[in-house]
């Protein structure tokens, strides 16, 4: 690039150096936008961005696994001494503090992203079979996080509590998520 | 390459090629006759052809691989079942390819640890380990993603975890790590992308290999005692000699390579891989292919998720560095004691820190690998950089030919200099 010295003129040919410059940079820039943006998620993976769950066939102290956008969904049916706890566990020392009432639409259904905040594995918990963790929730087995009633992490590598998803109830059995 | 008198070529045909496109000069520059190598290299000087042996492996049979192998969460397992057992010698090519695979990481670690060994890596052979260590990091990616491919429950799960270490870059990470995805898991788009990346990669290597190549000619190969070639009476022309000396290493190389092939051809795979992708069911452990274990261990020794990931990229990065941390001016650990023990006691450490990755990060396993990863970096930023200023290194031979022709198969060199 030219400077400008004092008995140096700035000429026309400088001028367009410049704006010829410019102009490659700017297209370079969109050109290289356009191509980075691609890679994001298309349209149609976009459009299947809902889905809605029927809750009627899930008892007290069951748990369901639906799909949403390619992730689990995790809907619970809380147990009273479930609700009970997680709520008497609020002022506990958490990395993620955060209060039972913030986490639920209604006290006795849990629904959660079902994906570990540290590196992405399915925690277990589901099932009654499963090993829930020290804190009664949910055990993620790939690096040892353990998530308690409320999904909130309370041990183990992973940051922050299990996501909450955007969700609706349509009615009082049925929810629709995202 | 140096300015001899131009070369007559017997052979008619020969010379005219040579006069129009002076390709076979120019290949006894680079290996052939007129390519003067140090007289004394060993047999750890074999793994650079066979790494480029390996390439070529890896590209052949990929090529065949990918007129049967079909990309999306759907077909892409049924497609790899086809080929192994529909399509004629499918077995083989991908069995090649996937022990390909495995053989390539050990040759690679093989060439990476005499660097260290022989100091390979100092002036003014710098850039040539950088361009190595850029070959190394295609490496790394070209297998992660080609590993995801069969999309076996460990592709699916090794690519979750690995892409989730984006999402612990602050603010950006989860947009950084949708994006790498192409939807909001890992799924088709993320494996058509893996797909298009694991083909490319390979060809980008190759380029690097001949930067790489270009580097090391410059200046010559090192050799093991660590001393520069002090004139023609020091180095032997790569034609014949290591010509004959590479291709005894090919053989041994694809013996190993048939051995398991054909002996034990999933001996390196997992259980797991031969499920299909499960995206509601993680395996109980995770584990990645061998070559990644150590660096898996240190992920995972780090209880934070985002000093985690910084200290598995620093275990990689701090490798570049590795000219200017070793600070001795003396190459070779031949004379360097100190250095010498340090050496093999971090080898011991890469070994143990494998272990480490292959089980789950619990109990007595989760302390071996904390104290394993803070050895790693030990070793690096200070015990490298204090052995070299403090080491009473032992003397020097003159030159390659001294203790080469000197005492009759002489380990010892002779005393000659005075200290
Ligand atoms: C640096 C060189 C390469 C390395 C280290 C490498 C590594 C790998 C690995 C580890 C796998 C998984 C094998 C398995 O478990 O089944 C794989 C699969 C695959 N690779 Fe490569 N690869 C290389 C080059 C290539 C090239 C150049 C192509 C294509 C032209 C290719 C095409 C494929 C295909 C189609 C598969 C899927 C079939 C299968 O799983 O066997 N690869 N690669
Ligand atoms: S992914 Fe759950 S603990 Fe690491």
């Amino acid at each position: 690039m030219s400077t400008t010295q004092p008995d140096e003129k700035v000429t026309r040919r400088d001028f367009l150096y410049i704006a010829t410059g410019g102009v490659t940079v700017v297209g370079a820039a969109l050109a290289g936008w356009a191509i980075i943006d691609s890679m994001n998620p298309a349209a149609n993976i976009l459009a299947l961005s809902t889905v809605e769950i029927d809750l009627s066939p899930v008892e007290e102290g069951q748990s369901l696994t639906v799909v949403w956008r390619g992730k689990p969904i995790f809907v619970r049916n809380r147990t009273a001494e479930e609700i009970a706890q997680a709520v008497a566990e609020d002022s506990d020392n958490m990395k993620d503090p955060q209060n039972d009432a913030d986490r639920v639409q209604q006290p006795q259904w849990l629904v959660m992203i079902g994906i570990c905040t540290h590196l992405g594995c399915i925690p277990l918990g589901q099932k009654f079979s499963d090993p829930k963790g020290e804190f009664g929730g949910w055990f993620c087995p790939c690096h040892g996080s353990h998530y308690d009633t409320s999904g909130r992490i309370r041990k183990g590598p992973a940051p922050t509590n299990l996501e909450i998803p955007e969700y609706a109830f349509l009615d009082d059995t049925r929810i629709k998520i995202g | 390459m140096s300015g001899a008198a131009k070369r007559e070529y017997k052979n008619g045909f020969v010379r005219w090629v040579e006069y129009r496109l002076p390709i076979f000069s120019a290949a006894d520059a680079i290996v052939g006759r007129d390519y003067p190598s140090p007289k004394n290299l060993n047999y750890l000087w074999n793994l650079g052809s066979i790494l480029g042996l390996a390439l070529v492996i890896q590209i052949i049979t990929g090529i065949f691989l990918a007129f049967y192998y079909i990309p999306t969460a759907e077909q892409a397992f049924n497609s790899v079942e086809h080929i192994m057992r529909n399509v004629n010698n499918g077995w083989l090519l991908r069995y090649v390819h996937a022990n390909g695979a495995s053989l390539f990481f050990a040759a690679v670690y093989i060439h990476m640890i005499r660097a260290h060994y022989y100091g390979s890596y100092k002036a003014p052979r710098e850039l040539l380990w950088l361009i190595g260590l850029a070959i190394f990091a295609l490496m790394m990616a070209t297998a992660f993603m080609g590993y995801v491919l069969p999309w076996g429950q460990m592709s699916f799960w090794a690519a979750t975890v690995i892409t989730n270490l984006f999402t612990a870059i602050p603010l950006i990470g989860d947009s950084v790590t949708i994006w790498l995805w192409g939807g909001f898991s890992v799924d088709t788009p993320t494996l058509q992308r893996f797909y298009s990346l694991h083909y490319l990669f390979p060809f980008i290597i190759a380029g690097l290999v001949m930067m790489h190549i270009w580097a090391l000619h410059t200046h010559g190969s090192s050799n093991p005692l660590g001393i520069e070639v002090k004139g023609p009476q020091d180095t032997i022309p790569f034609h014949p000699y290591y010509t004959a000396k590479d291709l005894v290493g090919f053989g041994v190389f694809l013996l190993i390579l048939a051995f398991f092939v054909f002996y034990q051809p999933v001996y390196f795979s997992h259980p797991d891989q031969f499920k299909p992708a499960d995206p509601l069911v993680t395996p109980p452990n995770i584990v990645p292919e061998w070559y990644f274990l150590p660096f898996y261990a240190i992920l995972r020794s780090i209880p934070d998720k985002l000093l985690g990931v910084v200290g598995f990229v620093s275990s990689i990065l701090v490798l570049f560095f590795l000219p200017y941390l070793d600070t001795s001016k003396v190459r070779s650990a031949k004379y360097r004691p100190v250095f010498r023990q340090f050496f093999f006691i971090f080898l011991a450490d890469v070994v143990i820190l494998g272990f480490v990755g292959a089980n789950p990060p619990e109990g007595a396993w989760l302390v071996i690998g904390r104290l394993a990863s803070a050895y790693y970096f030990i070793h690096f930023l200070v015990i490298l950089p204090l052995v070299g200023w403090f080491e009473r290194t032992k003397p020097l031979p003159e030159s390659i030919s001294t203790p080469v022709l000197g005492d009759a198969g002489g380990g010892a060199a002779k005393p000659e200099p005075a200290e």
